[in-house]
């Protein structure tokens, strides 16, 4: 498999490594690792894919911890991208302790961390993009998934307006989208409208006469392939997130208007149609099965980096992974309206080795400067790893449920399982950017109320369902919500209502009670209205005042039926 | 490029169909089995054949108190050969029927479009009735959610 070989040259040459990574110095890593062996790729075909997605407002390099449990249900069981740490290693024929490894997996995060070094930024990206089209002069497409213009403090306060300028230097091809539509509908059609590009989303229709709100497709030409790209945006944005932002706009996965579209682009003579999707992997992976005549997805929200494609009968699927950390390479050999051979590398975007391209770290300056001073503000510091992606717990939300219990003299908190929010390492400051990069939505408000114990396990078997349930047309792609004071059983494999037990009101020690009333704090409710202080300021004041965080590993989610 | 919009649809499609709405009535939540009854009472008794009806609605309602619905059933429409009758119900909700559509060979097709309450997660059940008698079913899953913390 070319994939493997690709990175095993990547793990070769960074062997010397293995033996004690955590004690050699980041310099030894750049000696080891260069920007060739990254980039290195036996070209192949007429037409070359370039994909980022999920970059969520980083536009520098970042510590981002991949997940230790991100479990597949149903058919999806066991299968890619549901494996992690050792599995995923195993699977993947990747080294422990490689460069691959540590872009990839949980496993010796901090210890690899502190020798490889930071991952992304747009200024890397940037550089093998240029390198990129100069070796393939007219055969490049560069597609963004999606979930670019959120997830920052800086993307926050210029409502996007810094990730649109710095990603116009890279001069996509098309996006689509998911999280900016919390920007709101006229701030999302401004930022539409200045764009170069098409925002291609064939999945939203005006609630009132359900017609077209965005582009479906966008016909290129590039290596003498006449290439239909589609776009996918979240299906589920007004569900997952407050509907009455996006209030006029109906969303859906609309298979059948997906099947029309690509019928469609065929008849006008597409020789390759490439989905470029913000599903989330499982639901195209579904979709896949059953839609014809789609040559690649390019997948995207659920935030995996998957270092070979996957394939669904003729259809390529490519998993690019989150936070800028990577930028995907397909190259495909396209002949009579089908792809004849394809070679794929997922590409880590490691700071310290890919020379910044001068002009984008110029750019990148720029827009930070406005929040420079704030972002760097240094409010505690970590003594244990912080990090958020898993499908139950992270230690970065367990310090922000923490946060909402005592800020807000709570008995449960309730924090949403979002799949953005950078690490950071042991005996590293925490900065006012480290918060927002876990916070930064435009509905931050922490809501204080009483619920009552039914109502909580209504709550947690309504997401949990959102998360497992075995049809993937069912799933919205965010993990379990992160409770802080309250311990549960959890069995994937039962259906809504069967899957949540042993619920546990930890501080009294006792089982939680259906009938009495528990005082709630939490933040980024979709209900309009919701009123409190921004969820950034109090976690800010907690960390302020412990100084130094330590957190435990959670102990109070039981998982079964994997 | 252009679709057929919604606008333009419903001007076509204005005095092809007929359509009996049947209310909200509060009560207490039906079972599979009230629907069932709805059912059986349309067909005089008669098993539906699985097929011939494709439904649009979302998988995960936006919103549960207005849940776009459209079908079609794939028949000639011709003056022997017809739907007559198209019966649409909801499982669920305190009263399963949602609606019945009325169609003759004028209607051209057999497709409407229209918007459906939903109490909670169900099937919504959709059987035509044609001209000579013989009956055909599609159903679709339809999840009603709290909302929140995807991402």
């Amino acid at each position: 498999m070319i994939t493997r070989r690709e990175m095993l040259q990547v793990s070769a040459a960074t062997a010397a490594l293995a033996a004690g990574a955590g004690g050699l110095s980041r310099a030894f890593a750049q000696q080891r690792l260069t920007q060739d062996d990254l980039t290195r790729f036996d070209a192949v075909g007429n037409v070359t894919l370039l994909h980022v997605t999920d970059i969520h407002g980083q536009l520098m390099p970042v510590y981002f911890r991949e997940p230790s449990v991100n479990l597949g249900v149903g058919a999806a069981k066991g299968l890619p991208p549901h494996l992690t740490g050792t599995d995923f290693l195993t699977k993947f024929g990747i080294a422990p302790k490689s460069a691959a490894a540590y872009a990839m997996t949980d496993r010796d995060f901090t210890a690899l961390a502190k020798s490889y070094g930071k991952i992304g930024g747009l200024d890397r990206l940037a550089t093998v993009v240029k390198q990129v089209r100069a070796e393939r002069d007219g055969k490049v497409l560069l597609l963004d998934g999606g979930d670019t213009w959120q997830g920052s403090l800086g993307a926050n306060s210029s409502r996007g307006q810094d990730m649109v300028d710095c990603m116009a230097l890279l001069k996509p091809d098309a996006m689509t989208g998911h999280w900016e539509f919390t920007y709101g509908e006229a701030r999302v059609q401004e930022l539409v409208k200045s764009l170069d590009f098409p925002f291609l989303a064939l999945n939203i229709r005006d609630t009132e006469w359900n017609e077209p709100v965005f582009d479906a497709v966008k016909m290129f030409e590039k290596g003498g392939v006449k290439i239909a790209v589609l776009g996918q945006a979240f299906p589920y944005t007004p569900v997952a997130n407050p509907r009455w932002m996006m209030s006029k706009w109906s969303f859906g996965i609309r298979e059948e208007e997906v099947r029309a579209q690509v019928d469609k682009a065929r008849a006008a003579g597409a020789q390759l149609v490439v989905l470029l999707s913000h599903n989330g992997f499982d639901v195209d992976r579904k979709l896949a099965s059953r839609v014809a005549g789609i040559d690649v997805i390019l997948t995207g929200h659920t935030h995996d980096a998957l270092p070979e494609a996957v394939t669904v009968g003729k259809t390529l699927l490519i998993a690019s992974g989150s936070h800028g950390k990577f930028v995907s390479r397909l190259d495909l050999d396209v002949q009579g309206g089908a792809v004849k051979s394809y070679r794929y590398k997922l590409i880590p975007l490691f700071a310290d080795v890919i020379k910044p391209d001068a002009a984008m770290t110029a750019a990148v300056t720029k827009a930070r400067a406005p929040y420079a001073k704030e972002l760097s503000r240094v409010v505690g510091h970590a003594d244990s790893l912080l990090y958020r992606r898993g499908n139950f717990n992270g230690t970065f939300d367990d310090l922000i449920c923490a946060a909402l219990l005592k800020e807000r003299d709570a008995e449960i908190a309730l924090s949403p399982g979002f799949r953005w929010g950078t690490s950071v390492l042991p005996g590293a400051p925490i900065t006012v950017e480290d918060i927002h990069n876990a916070t930064a939505i435009t509905y931050p408000q922490v809501y204080r109320l009483a619920m009552t114990g039914e109502r909580l396990k209504e709550i947690l078997e309504d997401v949990a369902d959102n998360l497992f349930n075995p049809d993937p047309y069912y799933q919205q792609g965010g993990d379990m919500v992160r409770c802080g004071g309250l311990g549960y059983s959890i069995n994937v494999a039962k259906p809504i209502g069967q899957r949540i037990s042993g619920m546990t009101h930890l501080k009294a020690g006792k089982p939680i009670d259906p009938r009495r009333e528990y005082t709630v704090a939490g933040w980024a409710s979709v209900n309009e209205g919701t009123q409190g202080p921004n969820i950034w300021d109090l976690v800010e004041r907690h960390i302020a005042s412990q100084k130094t965080v330590r957190v435990a590993p959670n102990s109070s989610v039981k998982i079964s039926g994997i | 490029m252009r679709h057929l919009t919604r606008r333009a649809a419903l001007a076509l499609g204005a005095g092809s169909a007929a359509i009996t709405l049947v209310g909200w009535n509060g009560g207490a939540f039906a079972t599979p089995q009230a629907a069932a009854d709805d059912i059986a009472k349309f067909t005089g008794g008669a098993t539906p054949e699985k097929g011939k009806i494709s439904i649009e609605l979302p998988e995960i309602a936006e919103n549960g108190n207005t849940v776009p619905l459209s079908f079609a059933v794939d028949a000639p429409m011709t003056g022997t050969d017809y739907v007559s009758d198209v019966l649409v119900v909801a499982e669920g909700n305190p009263n399963p029927g949602v609606a019945t559509f009325h169609f003759t060979p004028l209607s051209g097709k057999a497709e409407a479009a229209t918007r459906i309450r939903l109490a909670t997660t169900q099937n919504i059940v959709v059987v035509a009735k044609t001209s000579g008698g013989k009956f055909y079913t599609g159903q679709k899953l339809v999840k009603v959610t709290i909302g929140g913390c995807g991402g």
